[in-house]
């Protein structure tokens, strides 16, 4: 099993969740996040006071895949969360030891 | 720059001394038709008999001017603030408005306008004695003595609580409160009476139609004095010390506007052509200062903001209020054109000079603001300028006479500030411990948070 962990930009959170259901993941977590990788943030001025804010926010999305469904997944919202511009974003794969589905007690692939 | 304080104002109490000593060395004639509000013209020939559309009036403007304390000038600083400390500020200015029309009642009315002290009025009036429901002003004569002094009172209030913006989020409450006691008593009082209860600045001719020293140069300096006494907040120039809600600052900039209705053509002291002028000149005021702002700020940083907009309509009514019965229409939008502009530098270039934490600009807004229109009263009040002054009006010499009077105001409120937060250091202590101020007044002083997100 595999947790696809990725950061995109919050608009593109609709067709993400399409893209994914589309692409046969059921379901997934989403968490408001802020950040920067290489885009650059804006300027804020309150009277005299001036802040540059690259602490830009962006939605994280985490989702518990069979490893035979992590390709699929990855290019699913890979596609559905780009939009040429910087910022777009980054999908991370990590390894995910268990899971546990609370209401049944199932483990493994059936918890997903 | 805090090292200077004390120097500085020894100098200025020694110049404003020696200046104000000279020229009120001989006794001038009490110019009664100069000096306006919120006393109506001076001689009545008949007998005083209420009348129930000035009543009505004035009864209404002194509710508009309670909302421009509550929630008015709580949502405006509000807003300002970061939302650990949002609550500190409402509960600062709420409970400010309710000790200073207590304290106003007990003993306010009286020292300011139950006498014909130089500094204080006089004893008279403690706890409103000798006053009932049919009792009519002395000042007003046409609507109950009761109306008058809860109007009055409602002007205390807003000028104490002013000064809470500047040493916000970062006082301890109990010092607030203290220091609201003192300077009210000590700063306020003799102010107002010497402006407008027949004391040294009535006399002498100084023109002030709701305040513009009274309230909003009074409050300004003391906010600054205090901004320098109790040092930068933690984390000054190096956190982002974003407002939190402009939204509210706006609804609050908006029940200001409105309110201050009240307050200027409420300090007509009746439903008059007075009242009708000061109406005007504060929608033109406020509405060209808003404009002017808007405009420096796109021509300076590139973007008209709303903090600005809201910003320069306060600037704007503030430097109307000493004008509001004496200026013509023109000079008052003239005003507030000058007052959008000055007061963006008073926000900007000169709050960088002075060097203080002035946490949400009273001084650059009040301070400023009124300063500039208190000088500016002076000349457009001139008859060839569309003001209300007679024929024998003379500009140069009206305008030493505001600058007198702006010099005493700074001065004296300067001073007695200063004293007033060392005393209340002294006793209680000013600020709330490092890890307080970290947490929040919130939680720190009064156990509450604002929201729960």
């Amino acid at each position: 099993m595999k947790l696809i962990i990725a950061i995109i930009k919050p608009f593109k959170l609709d067709e993400v969740r399409e893209a994914l259901a589309a692409a046969g993941v059921p379901g997934l977590t989403v968490t408001e996040v802020k950040g920067f990788g290489r885009q650059k943030g804006h300027t804020e001025l309150y009277r005299g006071a001036e802040y540059v804010v690259d602490l830009l926010p962006k939605v994280k999305i985490e989702v518990a895949v069979e490893d035979a469904a992590v390709e699929r997944a990855v290019e699913a919202l890979e596609t559905a969360a780009r939009t040429g511009k910087v910022g777009d974003g980054k999908i991370f794969v990590a390894d995910l030891e268990q899971a546990v589905r609370i209401r049944t007690g199932e483990t493994g692939g059936d918890a997903l | 720059m805090k090292r200077f304080l004390i120097p500085l104002l020894a100098a200025l109490t020694l110049l404003a001394g020696t200046t104000l000593s000279t020229a009120f060395a001989a006794d001038a004639p009490a110019q009664a038709t100069a000096v306006e509000v919120p006393a109506a013209a001076a001689a009545v020939a008949a007998v005083p008999r209420l009348d129930s559309g000035d009543t009505a009036w004035m009864l209404t403007s002194t509710m508009l001017v309670i909302l421009m304390t509550i929630p008015g000038l709580a949502l405006f600083y509000g807003g300002l603030a970061r939302t650990k400390n949002m609550l500190s500020v409402l509960a600062q200015v709420f409970v400010i408005f309710a000790l200073i029309t207590l304290l106003w009642a007990v003993y306010g009315y009286s020292l300011t306008f139950g006498g014909d002290g130089r500094f204080f009025a006089g004893f008279g009036r403690l706890f409103l004695d000798g006053i009932g429901p049919d009792t009519l002003s002395t000042a007003l004569p046409t609507i109950p003595e009761y109306v008058f002094i809860a109007f009055q009172a409602t002007f205390a209030a807003i000028t104490v609580a002013l000064t809470v913006g500047s040493f916000a989020e970062r006082m301890r409450f109990a010092a607030v409160l203290l220091f609201a006691v003192l300077w009210f008593t000590f700063s306020y009082l003799p102010i107002a009476h010497m402006v407008w209860g027949g004391g040294l600045l009535a006399t002498h001719g100084a023109l002030d139609f709701a305040g513009g020293t009274v309230v909003h140069i009074n409050a300004g300096v003391a906010g600054l004095v205090g901004a320098w006494v109790l040092g930068r907040r933690l984390g000054y120039g190096r956190e982002a010390f974003k407002p939190h809600s402009l939204t509210l600052t706006m609804v609050g900039a908006s029940l200001l506007w409105v309110g201050w209705f009240g307050f200027n053509a409420g300090s007509a002291g009746a439903a008059n052509g007075a009242a009708a002028l000061a109406f005007i000149n504060t929608i033109l005021a406020t509405s060209a200062a808003t404009l002017s702002w808007i405009g420096g700020e796109a021509l300076y940083k590139g973007k008209a903001s709303m903090l600005g907009a809201a910003s320069g309509a306060v600037a704007g009514l503030v430097a109307v209020t000493p004008a509001a019965g004496f200026v013509g229409p023109i000079g008052s939008v003239v005003i507030g054109l000058l007052a959008g502009l000055a007061c963006l530098w008073g926000v900007g270039g000169l709050k960088k000079l002075l060097g203080a934490d002035d946490a949400f600009d009273v001084f650059g807004v009040h301070g400023v603001g009124g300063i500039l229109g208190a000088l500016l009263t002076g000349v457009f009040a001139a008859p060839e300028l569309g003001g209300t002054q007679g024929a024998d009006f003379a500009i140069g010499h009206q305008l030493w006479v505001q600058a007198q009077s702006v010099l005493l105001t700074v001065v004296w409120s300067g001073v007695v500030a200063f004293l007033a937060y060392r005393l209340t250091d002294a006793l209680l202590g000013l600020r709330v411990r490092e890890d307080e101020e970290r947490q929040g007044l919130d939680i720190a002083s009064h156990g509450e948070s604002a929201y729960h997100y």
